[in-house]
């Protein structure tokens, strides 16, 4: 393990939603290169959790340190503190639906964040993307329309969408949770492979297998705090407590 | 048996041609401008700020509830004594049509980003897009082509309430039935040619409405 300190650094978070309570008391660290599984019930705050970390969620109390800044809600950050708008730069996100923009095509989708927010040239924009479908098996539908791609196809420009940003670290939230089964092997190698690149990822997912292929460490979130958390061989092949035995037997690992 | 004769009526021809080149200046002005003003209602009713999205809908609530007729006439006669300065008629008229259409655009323009995604927002928040830019980028061009068809549909109705502003005497198409009925005693056949220009001048816009109604639902 290396001495240097951890990209993301939470403490004591908690979020509720109104009335109803999500989770608190949320402590954790995020090493660079680590790929972090969250598994748990549905429902449970695992994607509230991760959006949090790219402040899509804002917590109610208890803090998130990215490489050791305080993180803030405001798109611009203040005394010190990244703000929403420096902190997505580096923190990309991958969500259930895919969220690709339907007025533009694959290539216009992956250029779309370097462009208008990294202000690059659009010519080496449009090389760096290329390099980026073609890593996610795409480079020939450059010029298609998200609506005549498949889900699997959707969601590998969606990745190399949030690549394209350069990001540090990048957050999955279930992205193969809407596809259909024989498509979720695509999605899942282009993971596999940008974990193996040594990217941090913080993948929230019911892929038990996945998980602990890949995954370096596995935190168990149910009823509102970490109730496991460890080596993907101790939470997913070995659990201990009851409610995570519980809970796997409903996959058949 | 009514003896019809239209030759009197268009010996007046060049009247009728002024009065349609008026109406399409209040048309395309009071549209442009009421674009203009619906944008800023409509931003105004989605902002975070308490001020701004109570003062549209305050806005809103007024001009729905408000014939047209008589926001013209308001305009003309009561306006100017509230604010102590004199109005031409044209200006009343101008600014009456703007505001009233305003009110509908900015609901439908409301209606259009409404009914896109809210993923689509996130997507954009995600890749680190202020909202602006989201906005821009993302919402704005989606929305556009959901609500065409309700704006363009608002936009043929609004070319006919400019008739309205005969009534404070714009010399606009309308109102030049009346001129050439006032010089012919004919007017069976000086409003029934206004109305004949009218549907010539609207006809081509429902066709075309209908077009982009139906090339849209093509491309869905």
């Amino acid at each position: 393990m290396n001495d240097a300190p951890p990209i993301f650094s939470v403490r004591n978070l908690a979020k509720s939603f109104g009335a109803i309570h999500v989770f608190s008391g949320i402590n954790l660290d995020v090493a660079k290169g680590q790929v972090i599984g969250v598994i748990g019930p549905s429902g449970c705050g695992k994607s509230t959790l991760i959006r949090c970390l790219n402040m899509m969620e804002v917590p109610n109390s208890g803090e998130i340190y990215f490489h050791g800044r305080p993180t803030t809600p405001n798109f611009r950050g203040r005394n010190g503190a990244i703000g929403a708008g420096e902190l997505r730069r580096k923190v990309g996100m991958v969500f259930q639906q895919f969220n690709l923009f339907p007025h533009k095509t694959v290539i216009e989708n992956v250029i779309e964040g370097p462009v208008v927010v990294l202000k690059e040239k659009k010519e080496e924009a449009k090389e760096r993307a290329m390099a980026l479908l073609s890593s996610v098996g795409l480079a020939d539908k450059r010029d298609a329309y998200p609506n005549h791609l498949s889900g699997g196809q959707k969601q590998r420009v969606a990745i190399a969408r949030a690549l394209a940003m350069r990001p540090e670290v990048m957050l999955f939230d279930e992205v193969t949770s809407a596809l259909d089964p024989e498509l979720v092997g695509e999605v899942l190698n282009v993971m596999r492979k940008l974990a193996t690149a040594g990217m941090t990822m913080v993948i929230v997912t019911h892929e038990m297998a996945f998980a602990a292929d890949v995954a370096d460490r596995v935190i168990f979130l149910d009823e509102g705090t970490i109730a496991a958390e460890g080596s993907a061989d101790d939470v997913i092949h070995k659990p201990k407590q009851e409610r995570l035995k519980r809970f796997l037997a409903r996959f058949h690992a | 048996m009514y003896v019809w004769d239209f030759y009197t009526v268009l010996q007046s021809w060049d009247l009728f041609l002024y009065g349609l080149w008026i109406t399409f200046v209040y048309s395309v002005g009071s549209i442009v401008l009421g674009v203009i003003f619906g944008l800023i209602v409509c931003f105004a009713r989605l902002s975070r700020i308490r001020l701004f999205s109570a003062s549209a809908r305050v806005y809103l609530e007024l001009f729905r509830c408000m014939p047209l007729l008589v926001l013209v006439l308001w305009f003309y006669y009561a306006l100017p004594m509230l604010i102590g300065m004199s109005m031409e008629n044209t200006t009343a008229a101008m600014l009456a049509l703007a505001l009233y259409v305003s009110s509908f655009y900015a609901e439908i323009f409301r209606g259009g980003i409404k009914a896109i995604d809210t993923g689509q927002f996130e997507a954009g928040a995600a890749i680190a897009m202020s909202h602006a830019q989201v906005m821009r980028r993302i919402i704005l061009p989606q929305a556009a082509k959901k609500m065409l068809p309700a704006f363009i549909n608002q936009s043929i109705i609004q070319v006919k309430n400019t008739s309205l502003a005969s009534v404070i005497a714009v010399a606009d198409l309308s109102y030049m039935g009346a001129v050439v009925n006032g010089e012919t005693y004919r007017p069976l056949e000086s409003y029934t040619f206004v109305a004949f220009m009218y549907f010539l001048l609207l006809f081509p816009l429902t066709q075309f409405a209908d077009r982009v109604e139906k090339k849209l639902r093509q491309s869905d």
